[in-house]
């Protein structure tokens, strides 16, 4: 399946991209998932996934846990909590 | 209910926008603004500017979706919201959310709401930049809270 990863604040800094295209195996579908999948790259995605800073993770456009699940063309997005205002 | 939500870099005339907000709901008998600064002093030094980072898209759909919640739990006749990005300066204008209703105790509580509903659920990300170099904004706690304590009773 493939899917559009974008990655934003603090956390574009750290993986020095703002988005990417994926193509994911048949078993990572939702964002529990992906974390780990992504966090195989190596230690850079580890620190970042290790919950010691907060994730937020959006599913196209919407705020979602990390049960949520995606499908193929979705739009995935990790940030860290929102500081607007 | 007349909702007009812009995200942009320019800055904004408060009167010319309140005006309008006044203009577009004629029956309105309250109307309450908030407006959000750049605070010149940051956390550990001085501020030479503040960056706004934002998510496309979500941006203008979160702050919909914040003024559609607010319209139903009080009777709004306007809401006006405006969120600036990019670089801004010190004391520079951020943030505008503008209501309008019959009496004034809806405008004031759906004003309040919308702000910290923003705060913790629209997507965007501030960065400081001064004397002290550079940081990323780090979320509240009391951000968080203050959105709690609109959770209606079961």
């Amino acid at each position: 399946m493939k899917i559009t990863i974008l990655y934003f604040a603090r956390i574009k800094e750290v993986v020095n991209y703002s988005s990417e295209s994926v193509e994911l195996p048949e078993n990572i579908t939702s964002i529990i998932a992906l974390k780990s999948w992504l966090c195989d790259r190596g230690e850079t995605w580890q620190k970042l996934f290790d919950g010691r800073g907060v994730v937020r993770a959006a599913i196209n456009h919407e705020l979602v846990d990390d049960m949520a699940t995606f499908d193929e063309g979705d739009e995935v997005a990790f940030f860290p909590p929102v500081t607007g205002g | 209910m007349y909702l007009q939500v812009s995200v942009q870099a320019e800055d904004f005339d408060l009167g010319a926008e309140l005006q309008q907000l006044k203009a577009a709901t004629p029956q309105a008998g309250a109307l309450v603004n908030f407006v959000g600064l750049v605070r010149e002093l940051a956390a550990d030094g001085q501020l030479s500017e503040m960056v706004i980072e934002h998510y496309p898209g979500m941006t203008e759909k979160a702050l919909n979706q914040i003024a559609q919640t607010a319209s139903q739990r009080w009777p709004l006749l306007g809401v006006r919201m405006i969120h600036r990005v990019g670089t801004l300066s010190g004391q520079a204008q951020i943030v505008l959310v503008a209501t309008t209703s019959l009496h004034r105790q809806a405008a004031f509580e759906a004003c309040a709401f919308m702000m910290d509903y923003l705060k913790t659920e629209a997507p965007f990300w501030k960065k400081e930049i001064g004397d002290f170099g550079q940081h990323w904004v780090e979320a509240r706690a009391s951000d968080e809270q203050a959105k709690q304590q609109w959770k209606l009773p079961k």
